[in-house]
């Protein structure tokens, strides 16, 4: 029981991570990201690669994956972000399809759909059954890290200045603001922490293979950011830990319906994150934690 | 003669996407926000029109059932899920459509599965023009989507709901200003545009199988296209179609099949940056 909830802990610490990162540009600069699970699996291929194939220590495998996917997000936005949001959208959703697509079919670097497996742990030998606690800490400690960094930002003047571009983007270019170097930042910086958070999971399960990164994931998050409160970094990691709760309560639900197969249980459970995702939007846009928007410093 | 013979496919393949092409930039134009729920609604068209073509239907009955049944869940999802959102912004209305998708592609795996289904087509001889191979069946479904294209185009030009879809397109509120009801316009976008989407879901899956994410395969080709034609321009979504077919095609050569999803999603890169208004630009007919 105990392995199992920090099981689920440490998943919804990884999501939490994913929704901060989501949190950072839609929250903030009122971008999207719908290849979120494209990112998520550039990280994952990264650290990966690197120290099965690479041998290289665990933590150059993080740096390296929290490096790549902001490079990724970087070439992702130049040629959009001058335009519109809707663009935006529709590359980003574009990405996580090339992504698997390179994943499932790059067979002499990334095993195809066989995918990777026995990636190492951090002293998991050493650990043995006390792994999953101590991976918990880990990925709590970058979640804290990560969570004050984005806070940080978040109440200072950079963040003051997202706002206004999420606002009124023309209204910030007249205010002197750089809006295409600011919202390139926020995007890349998002896409680092969610390859950041694709290492850590893959370190954890020891395994990844393209299908792991379905857009599904996407949407996991979406729901975590909404029901949680867009805006707010506290609220993302709320929203978190309500999606995790969600997914696994609607399991035994699920589960408890007679004559179901196993392709309908899951298409049920994937079913009901669709429909709250629907619900909450509608119903609740502002989650459990709204935005909370400080007033304007008072100027000398 | 493989570059022909390519080309040729190509033009098939582009004459059938261009069927959810105009549907996915038509909605755009009226509605004002990418509908990403037509990966869901590709898939229900797809199986609708199976269903019909299983009980005994032709091949027009069975794609007038994929439009039938793919409009009418458009339609009630734009009504209760996504026009409620476009008034706070494109973002909300699209990051909700594409929970819509994931919703319609899941009912249709409750229902039938993940394993593939073939359409039951009769087995005919391919048609040789010179050295270049067509197949009966391909010349049947590119027959019937260039017949549906005409009768879109041609409503467009001559009807006054048409009229009425293009004066809303371009500006809603002058529209609003002449009488032009703007919910009933919107109504008439979800209901047709998703109709087209599901009639293109049908038409892609009949050469191979269909399954729950025969949608999601073509979302990439579909949003190429009207992008690449210029997002909400209703030729430009017919010319990009051609154009994605083709490329797609021409890719097997070079770069083997299992690439031919990346075409659109480069093509999309290169056009945004080079041209960002797309080929046509963005007004709407």
């Amino acid at each position: 029981m105990l392995s199992y909830l920090l099981f689920i802990a440490t998943i919804g610490g990884i999501y939490g991570l994913l929704a901060l990162s989501l949190n950072l540009i839609w929250g903030g600069a009122g971008m999207v990201n719908l290849g979120l699970a494209g990112f998520f699996a550039v990280g994952a291929y990264a650290s990966a690669l690197l120290t099965t194939a690479g041998q290289a220590p665990i933590a150059a495998g993080w740096l390296v994956a929290f490096v790549a996917a902001g490079i990724a997000g970087l070439t992702v936005t130049l040629s959009t972000t001058r335009l519109r949001e809707d663009y935006l959208a529709i590359v980003t959703l574009g990405f996580a399809e090339v992504v698997r697509l390179v994943a499932a079919n790059e067979i002499w670097l990334t095993r195809g759909t066989d995918g990777i497996s026995g990636i190492p742990g951090p002293w998991k030998r050493a650990l043995g059954p006390d792994f999953n606690g101590v991976y918990f800490l880990i990925v709590l400690g970058v979640l804290l890290v990560v969570f004050f960094v984005v806070r940080r930002i978040d109440r200072a003047p950079y963040g003051r200045a997202l706002r206004a571009i999420r606002e009124d983007a023309q209204v910030a270019e007249v205010a002197g603001k750089n809006v295409l170097r600011f919202k390139t930042e926020a995007f890349a910086l998002s896409a680092a922490i969610a390859g950041l958070a694709g290492a850590l999971y893959g370190h954890f399960t020891s395994y990844i293979a393209p299908d792991l990164f379905l857009p599904l994931i996407t949407v996991y998050i979406f729901l975590a950011v909404a029901s949680g409160g867009t805006g707010r970094p506290a609220g993302a990691l709320v929203g978190a830990y309500l999606v995790m709760a969600l997914l696994e309560s609607s399991r035994f639900f699920v589960e408890g319906i007679p004559g179901v197969t196993a392709v309908q249980r899951a298409a049920l459970k994937e079913l009901l994150i669709a429909v709250a995702l629907i619900v909450v939007l509608r119903l609740k846009p502002s989650g459990v934690l709204p935005e909370r928007i400080p007033p304007a410093p008072r100027s000398s | 003669m493989i570059v022909v013979q390519a080309l040729v496919n190509g033009l098939v393949s582009g004459t059938l996407l261009a069927v959810p092409a105009i549907g996915f930039t038509a909605m755009f134009a009226v509605l004002r926000f990418p509908n990403f729920a037509v990966s869901g609604v590709a898939t229900l068209g797809a199986f609708a029109g199976y269903l019909a073509y299983g009980a005994g239907l032709q091949m027009a009955g069975s794609l007038a059932a994929a439009f039938v049944a793919a409009g009418l869940a458009g339609l009630l999802f734009d009504k209760i899920a996504h026009l409620p959102l476009v008034k706070e912004g494109a973002l909300p209305a699209a990051i909700a459509s594409i929970a819509t998708g994931l919703v319609l592609e899941n009912v249709v795996r409750l229902g039938f599965g993940n394993e593939p289904r073939g359409y039951d087509r009769p087995i005919a001889r391919d048609v040789f023009f010179g050295e270049i191979r067509v197949s009966p069946q391909q010349l049947e479904t590119m027959g019937l989507a260039l017949a549906l294209m005409l009768a879109v185009f041609a409503a467009l030009a001559f009807t006054r709901i048409g009229k009425a879809m293009r004066a809303t397109a371009d500006n809603p509120d002058l529209a609003a200003l002449k009488g032009i009801r703007p919910e009933r316009i919107a109504t008439l976008a979800s209901l047709i545009g998703m109709g087209l989407v599901g009639v293109g879901g049908m038409l892609l899956g009949l050469d191979s199988s269909i399954d729950p994410l025969t949608g999601t395969r073509i979302l990439v080709s579909l949003f190429a296209a009207a992008v690449l034609g210029g997002l909400g321009s209703v030729p430009g979504a017919v010319l990009g179609a051609f154009l994605i077919g083709i490329a797609e095609e021409l890719s097997v050569l070079v770069v083997g099949s299992q690439y031919r999803a990346a075409v659109g999603f480069v093509a999309i890169l290169a056009v945004l940056t080079l041209r960002p208004r797309g080929l046509l630009g963005e007004r709407a007919f």
